[in-house]
């Protein structure tokens, strides 16, 4: 397993936000949360990331217990946070961006190596690559934070709502690119309230209510499943 | 032949505030895009003018610059102590994006320390000379930094403005009540820097605020090259990245407390550096050298010249005391404008917030995290 997850429960103050979830991403997997807004998906990636401390249960990476390790040591252990919506650095420039990214690596011609492959996974970026964060669309904000987390060389990468703000044509082509990331070798966690696209792409689910796990499966299974279908898909 | 009438362009039609960004802009422009060599003469001419500005042989010929009401020497030396303190307070402000309202506390600290440990006044009477209590001082400033900063950087925002307001508050009220510091009663015969003329009269004298504010200028210079190169290094990329967007800078795997502690206990550091010249220079320190109004005024200028730009910190530091400087000795219908000299502060801060909150001077980024901001407030609405 590259990440475990195991009886985590985090407050905000008096708030509980996280009820003893316990998860699994094994190596080369695309995994997806779904959930309803504030069923606890973005805390359980602050959690995992390390920026919101867990009140209790343990988070395993790679095989190394990280609960209490900081959030930039954990990013030097190879997991790395794109975080949800404006998440980027608005003074920076694309390029500069890009550079924070890769902030803990010091192998030049991996880093170099890197951007041209963001650069290509992204062509949007290439084209603005001057210009500052900030004045970009959401949509190309959005690629700019995957592709930020992506030049820190991730093990697992954690993808928070990368859909979210997205344009249909646009949400198709984030999720193609996901996927595309997932074929190079990237295991990919990912946060999505567009539950069809996550369940789609996803290898194997978990669905979160009110601070719960209350499902879990492949993205095949949970897609077809009729309660999911319901609360989540708008079948009826 | 008939003649068009072109409608106003978009740039015309957005008045003033544009044009003169557009101005500075392409100032900005013309200085990046000029040679080197042509930066560089132009640099050293600015550096020399500075230098030989507190000769009355240079500055009779400067028409209204030199201060009617105070002695010109002496108000560049206070202009030069504001200039350095504002190159310390925009690194933590202007860089790490941290708010301190209690920066002059530390310049208090470093005067203190210096006449605590030099003067024949103070309870110990160690009397050592000054030179050597100056790294002292610099290094209990930072000290007093990192102990401030160690348990209010963990937090986030406001917390800090409040623990810096109340330790520059705990310092002056130290001074005013402690025994150990001498209240209004005071330091005197703080030593002055070393140094001979030839014929054996001291170089730093009573009278003569010259030599000190070329000490203070060299040391300024010299701040502002190290303070480029650390933001042009990684340290300086974490500080932006920090002020930016602290989650993302530490979802970057930046060590993000680190990174604010550095800030804060550099520009600690240089204020209390500038407080080591000051006690050094005023041969005398008392507890009314250090209200509350000085860090807010630093603060201001530092805003006003453009926050997270060094040559705007420096504008904006020098500007500012000038000014209050230059109101002194001038009457209007009979009133001392000296008298008025911080509504009119207060009148030209509220119009520059107004029409250029990013400053005089602003650093690029800081004015497209400026307008990524509003893009947010509208968004909210």
């Amino acid at each position: 397993m590259l990440l475990e997850i195991e009886d985590v429960s985090l407050l905000y103050g008096r708030i509980q936000a996280l009820h003893g979830i316990s998860l699994t991403v094994d190596e080369g997997e695309i995994v997806a949360l779904i959930g309803a807004n504030g069923a606890g998906k973005s805390t359980t990636m602050r959690a995992i990331s390390g920026i919101r401390p867990i009140a209790t249960g343990s988070i395993k990476f790679a095989g190394e217990d990280i609960s209490k390790l900081r959030a930039d040591l954990r990013v030097r252990r190879g997991l790395c946070q794109a975080p949800e919506g404006r998440g980027i650095f608005p003074g920076m420039t694309v390029l500069e961006n890009l550079d924070m990214g890769a902030y803990t690596r010091r192998d030049k011609a991996g880093i170099a190596q890197d951007l041209a492959r963001v650069l290509d996974l992204f062509p949007r970026l290439a084209e603005r690559r001057k210009q500052a964060g900030g004045t970009l669309s959401g949509g190309e904000q959005q690629m700019l934070a995957v592709g930020r987390a992506l030049m820190s060389r991730p093990k697992l990468l954690l993808l928070d709502e990368p859909s979210m703000g997205l344009a249909p044509m646009l949400i198709q082509q984030i999720f193609t690119i996901i996927t595309e990331i997932n074929q190079q070798g990237t295991t990919i966690l990912l946060v999505e309230q567009n539950a069809q696209q996550a369940l789609a792409r996803a290898h194997r689910a978990y669905v979160l209510e009110t601070g719960r796990i209350v499902k879990s499966g492949t993205g095949a299974d949970l897609l077809h499943d009729p309660s999911v279908k319901e609360a989540y898909l708008g079948v009826a | 032949m008939t003649t068009t009438v072109n409608p106003p362009t978009p740039e015309q039609q957005e008045g003033i505030g544009v044009r003169l960004r557009h101005g500075r802009e392409a100032v900005a422009n013309r200085w990046h895009h000029a040679p080197r060599w042509v930066r560089w003469v132009l640099l050293a001419a600015v550096i020399v003018f500075f230098y030989a500005l507190p000769n009355k042989e240079f500055y009779q010929y400067l028409g209204p610059i030199p201060t009617p009401g105070a002695n010109f020497t002496q108000v560049l030396f206070t202009v030069s102590i504001y200039v350095l303190l504002a190159v310390g307070l925009n690194i933590v402000v202007g860089f790490a994006g941290l708010l301190d309202l209690g920066y002059f506390g530390f310049f208090a600290v470093g005067a203190y320390t210096v006449a605590v440990l030099t003067s024949p006044s103070s309870n110990i009477k160690t009397l050592w000379p000054w030179l050597l209590v100056v790294p002292i001082a610099i290094a209990l400033t930072m000290v007093s930094g990192v102990m401030l900063g160690t348990p209010t950087l963990r937090l986030r925002g406001d917390y800090l403005a409040l623990v810096t307001l109340g330790f520059a508050e705990m310092i002056r009220i130290a001074a005013v009540s402690s025994d150990f510091l001498k209240g209004q009663r005071g330091f005197n015969q703080i030593p002055h820097p070393p140094g001979k003329y030839a014929d054996g009269k001291p170089f730093f004298g009573v009278l003569d605020a010259r030599p000190y504010y070329w000490l203070v200028l060299t040391l300024i210079i010299l701040v502002v090259i190290g303070v480029r190169n650390l933001t042009h290094s990684r340290v300086g990329r974490a500080w932006i990245s920090i002020r930016e967007d602290e989650d993302a800078a530490q979802l970057m795997g930046v060590p993000t407390f680190k990174f604010k502690l550095w800030a804060f206990a550099s520009g600690a550091a240089i204020a209390g550096l500038a407080g080591a010249l000051f006690a050094g220079k005023q041969n005398f320190v008392n507890s009314q050298n250090f209200e509350l109004l000085n860090s807010i005024i630093i603060l201001a200028a530092v805003i006003f010249g453009g926050s997270g730009n060094i040559v705007g910190a420096i504008v904006g530091g020098g500007l500012v005391a000038y000014m209050i400087e230059r109101f002194r000795g001038i009457e209007l219908f009979g009133v001392e404008l000296y008298e008025y000299r911080f509504l009119f502060f207060g009148l030209v801060l509220v119009v520059m917030m107004i029409f250029r909150p990013q400053g005089l001077i602003p650093n690029r980024r800081r004015a497209a995290e400026f307008k990524d901001r509003r893009k947010e407030v509208i968004v909210g609405e």
